[in-house]
């Protein structure tokens, strides 16, 4: 079970709705940069986080993992810190630090305790227009990144798998592009692609402070203007404007055949929108959706039909997040039982969601959902560095504080009927891509 | 991510906290099971983690898999409810309980609300005291078992640890996957499920900690509620067992990019005197906080992985140093040779001053950071427990990292790390790299 789950990351993440419990302060710097402060004070720690809003998805072409690459390259020489210092610093006082990159955004971070923030601003303010690029740094780390797509991806079927049918999903949109490059691509990226790169995407008017734990948002304030406020805004920003997707006119189909696949399984994804400022309805009643279709791995309509009732699936799951600059995917799974084949496999699906779109949502479910929901409102104040990532993630994601706030009571007020109007939205097979993951020798099973 | 963290490094570091907020309770309920609590109150729910000793190495011969199996089927159906609605009740409750497995122990990570902490607690007592393990319960969650086997048959990551584990630990349960082989889980019953959950859930090899909403007096009442009707007296404890080291390469051939390595040898004994001066010795070799020296060497100077690490593993039967990393094909034999090199270095000159300065505000620095969260904490006491630490040590741990002198990691290294005995296992296709043994 435990390599299933790893694959399909458990949905609930996507309802965790902070926001009626934290104690969340904003401001805005003269210069663009946007602070969250959210408070905790039951430990004597901080999360101090910088988001850009910068991601895979602005990218040039051919300039494939250019966002990611820079990531790494952040950790290099400022004009005031030398290269691999601000890591050894963060943990010479204790603390641990790190960075990701996705679609959307570039975040870095650091926990540590609440008494070094004001070093920790210090070095972060450095690298937000100080980078100092130089030859010698970029070629072995342009190495480390080759290895960590090696680890991810081409060492594992499912993430390949996925690549491919996320390529196939968008025709015209970036989202199509793996965050971590192609491996042709990446392999090619320069000094002077970094650079650009950096200099186009970088600096306070393009970046979301978030400040998390045991600290006073008057303080923050001021330790934000003496090291982020001194930056002057980055003129070359501009806001995002990214192509978008053409009409789907026709679905596509994929079948991904590696001899390294353990467990076969089909993955359907469907273009879906996803949530935007002051509009977030649909986006929440596709959120329900797919608790109702996939979220529990025993009571969710297609686990209660394909596992319990038919028993051709051993795991089936609804995957949807509406936390996205641009159209998102809604995704089905199935994993077939021993001696059911894709093609069966994908059959008994179709029929369960013709049957479920005839059928409807079953109230009871809805209602342990939406308690579920109201209860990750108590669980969620348990963790901080999650309600500090909510909230980075919402902003960098064309998202203000407001609509993180509303997102608990805009899910309360979906309705049975908008969940089905959203499932009759969404599942346009002509906006879809089926795929079928396989191992050699199993072409049989797939006739 | 800048960094890949490796898993085991995070789950088998140190347990414990500073002198942060934490407070210990020791609770021990009218019925006479006995409980850490950290109570906090300002969030209206509790945590609790649970451990039950023993774990997988007690499945009986020829059952490999058994008490994985029974663990996947706790939740599957308790008392009067069949799987289906014991996960609607369980649900209906925002509760969440969470049954994990591995080699030492079975745990259970339970969390809910004080709004409705009694229901959740008598339907969780159902699963642990009173569960079905219906005929069609065990039939679906061994198919699941079966793929997930399947499926590491065919992960490098799995190959290179279980053929370790086979190498070293032998015959002893270490030695082989505690999931099991198609073979052993296709023959389990729902009689060997049943007599796996009386051999490992019972009252003397428990160890429990509490964070969250509840008090002393309201603790020792659920125990007994929760855990009072368990048998008094389980399976026996499996016997320790002594590696099989002779130092080399292994190489299993499969067709994969990138090559994964697995390397170790024995450690040292959590209660041995230079335990403390081992842990900062291989904190500043092989660990995750400050760039360490396998880090410098194989990632930052040549660019030969994305992450490599080396951790001290206190198994109850077993102590060994592990490390892991991965390296394509064409560059695993130079990554494999510099590790080695480390090795032998660090048996010869031991650390720098800066280096021993460098972890110790590390380690001091970050410890008080480990507890955010009422299941974190919970987690990290119970695990105190089961090492057979006292509460105490949240105080002293500090002072003893503090305490370890360049003498103590020179004179530990020389015996800590031992090149001859250095096993590595690689699997993949690595260019110009042959087995030894």
């Amino acid at each position: 079970m435990r390599p299933l789950i790893a694959l399909f990351a458990p949905i609930l993440m996507v309802l965790s709705a902070p926001a009626h419990a934290a104690d969340v302060t904003t401001f805005e710097l003269d210069n663009g940069l946007e602070i969250v402060v959210i408070e905790d004070h039951r430990a004597p720690a901080v999360m101090h986080m910088v988001w850009y809003r910068v991601g895979s998805a602005d990218e040039p072409r051919g300039k494939s993992g250019i966002a990611h690459y820079l990531e790494h390259l952040m950790f290099k020489a400022t004009d005031e810190l030398e290269s691999g210092e601000l890591s050894d610093t963060v943990a010479r006082n204790g603390g641990s630090d790190n960075a990701f990159t996705s679609l959307d955004y570039t975040g870095y971070f650091q926990r540590i305790a609440a008494d070094r923030l004001e070093l920790m601003m210090r070095m972060e303010a450095s690298r937000m227009d100080g980078l100092q690029l130089v030859a010698e740094d970029i070629v072995t780390e342009r190495d480390v990144v080759i290895e960590e797509r090696n680890q991810r991806v081409e060492n594992d079927p499912g993430a390949l798998f996925a690549e491919q049918r996320r390529a196939a999903l968008y025709l015209n949109h970036p989202y199509g592009v793996p965050i971590i490059g192609w491996k042709h691509e990446a392999n090619a990226l320069t000094l002077e692609d970094a650079v650009s790169f950096y200099k186009a995407h970088y600096g306070p008017n393009n970046a979301v402070l978030v400040v998390a734990g045991d600290v006073e948002p008057d303080e923050v304030l001021e330790l934000a203007k003496t090291y982020y406020g001194v930056i002057p805004p980055n003129p070359a920003i501009k806001p995002r404007d990214r192509v978008s997707e053409p009409p789907h006119l026709a679905a596509r189909r994929l079948t991904y055949v590696d001899p390294r696949v353990g467990q076969p399984y089909v993955m359907r994804s469907y273009i879906a929108p996803e949530r935007n400022p002051g509009d977030q309805e649909t986006a929440a009643a596709l959120t329900l959706l797919g608790e109702v279709l996939g979220g529990s791995s025993t009571t969710s309509y297609l686990a209660e039909n394909l596992q319990f009732e038919q028993q051709t699936a051993i795991y089936t799951s609804a995957l949807y997040s509406g936390l996205s600059l641009d159209t998102s995917s809604f995704s089905l799974v199935i994993v077939p039982s021993q001696g059911v084949s894709l093609a069966e496999a994908e059959a008994a699906m179709d029929a369960t969601l013709s049957k479920f779109m005839e059928e409807g949502v079953d109230s009871e479910e809805l209602a342990r959902i939406k308690m579920q929901i109201r209860a990750s409102e108590i669980y969620a104040q348990d963790n901080i560095g999650q309600i500090a990532r909510t909230y980075g993630a919402a902003l960098t994601s064309g998202l203000t504080v407001e609509d993180v706030d509303a997102w608990p009571d805009v899910l309360e007020a979906v309705t049975e009927e908008d969940i089905m109007e959203a499932a009759a939205m969404v599942f346009d097979i002509k906006n879809s891509v089926t795929g079928w993951l396989a191992s050699e020798g199993a072409e049989e099973m797939m006739q | 991510m800048i960094r890949f963290v490796l898993a085991l490094a995070v789950s088998f570091g140190f347990a414990g906290t500073l002198h942060a907020a934490v407070e210990i309770q020791e609770v021990t309920s009218p019925g006479g099971i006995e409980a850490w609590l950290v109570e906090e109150s300002s969030i209206p729910f509790v945590a609790i983690e649970i451990r039950f000793k023993g774990g997988t190495s007690l499945d009986p011969e020829g059952k490999r898999g058994v008490t994985n199996l029974m663990t996947g089927l706790i939740e599957e159906g308790a008392g009067d409810l069949d799987a289906r609605e014991f996960a609607r009740a369980r649900d209906a409750l925002a509760a969440s309980y969470r049954f994990d497995v591995w080699d030492d122990a079975l745990s259970v990570s339970a969390r809910f609300l004080t709004e409705n902490r009694d229901e959740a607690v008598s339907l969780l007592r159902e699963a642990l005291v009173n569960p079905r393990f219906d005929e069609d319960a065990v039939e679906r969650v061994k198919a699941q078992v079966l793929s997930g086997i399947r499926s590491d048959a065919n992960d490098p990551n799995s190959i290179a640890s279980s053929t370790f584990d086979a190498m070293v630990y032998g015959d002893h349960p270490y030695g082989s996957v505690r999931d099991g082989t198609i073979e052993s889980v296709s023959a389990l019953t729902r009689d060997d499920v049943v007599a796996a959950h009386s051999a490992l859930l019972t009252r003397d090899r428990i160890y429990v900690g509490a964070s969250g909403d509840i008090t002393a007096e309201e603790l020792g009442l659920l125990l007994d509620e929760l855990l009072g009707e368990l048998p008094a007296k389980g399976a026996a404890l499996p016997e320790g067992v002594e590696p099989n080291l002779n130092g080399g390469v292994t190489v299993i051939p499969f067709d994969t990019p990138q090559s994964v390595a697995f390397f170790g040898h024995e450690g040292i004994p959590r209660d041995h005197p230079d335990f403390f001066a081992a842990f900062v010795a291989n904190e500043i070799f092989g660990g995750n906080g400050r760039q360490s020296r396998l880090s410098y060497e194989v990632r930052e100077t040549r660019g030969l992985t994305y992450g490599v690490g080396s951790y001290l593993v206190n198994y109850d039967g077993a102590d060994m140093l592990l490390g892991q990393f991965a390296s394509a094909n064409d560059r695993m034999a130079e990554a494999i040779e510099v590790v080695r090199q480390q090795w032998a270095e660090i048996v010869e000159k031991g650390v720098t001053e800066d280096e021993l300065e460098e972890i110790k505000t590390f380690l001091t620095g970050a410890y008080p950071l480990r507890f955010d969260g009422n299941g974190t904490i919970a987690r990290i006491i119970v695990g105190m427990q089961t090492v057979g630490l006292t509460p105490e040590y949240i105080t002293t741990r500090n002072e003893q990292i503090m305490a370890v002198t360049l003498d103590d990691v020179a004179r530990v290294a020389a015996t800590l790390f031992q090149p001859e005995n250095l096993q590595f296992v690689v699997v993949g296709q690595p260019d110009g790299l042959e087995s030894t043994n």
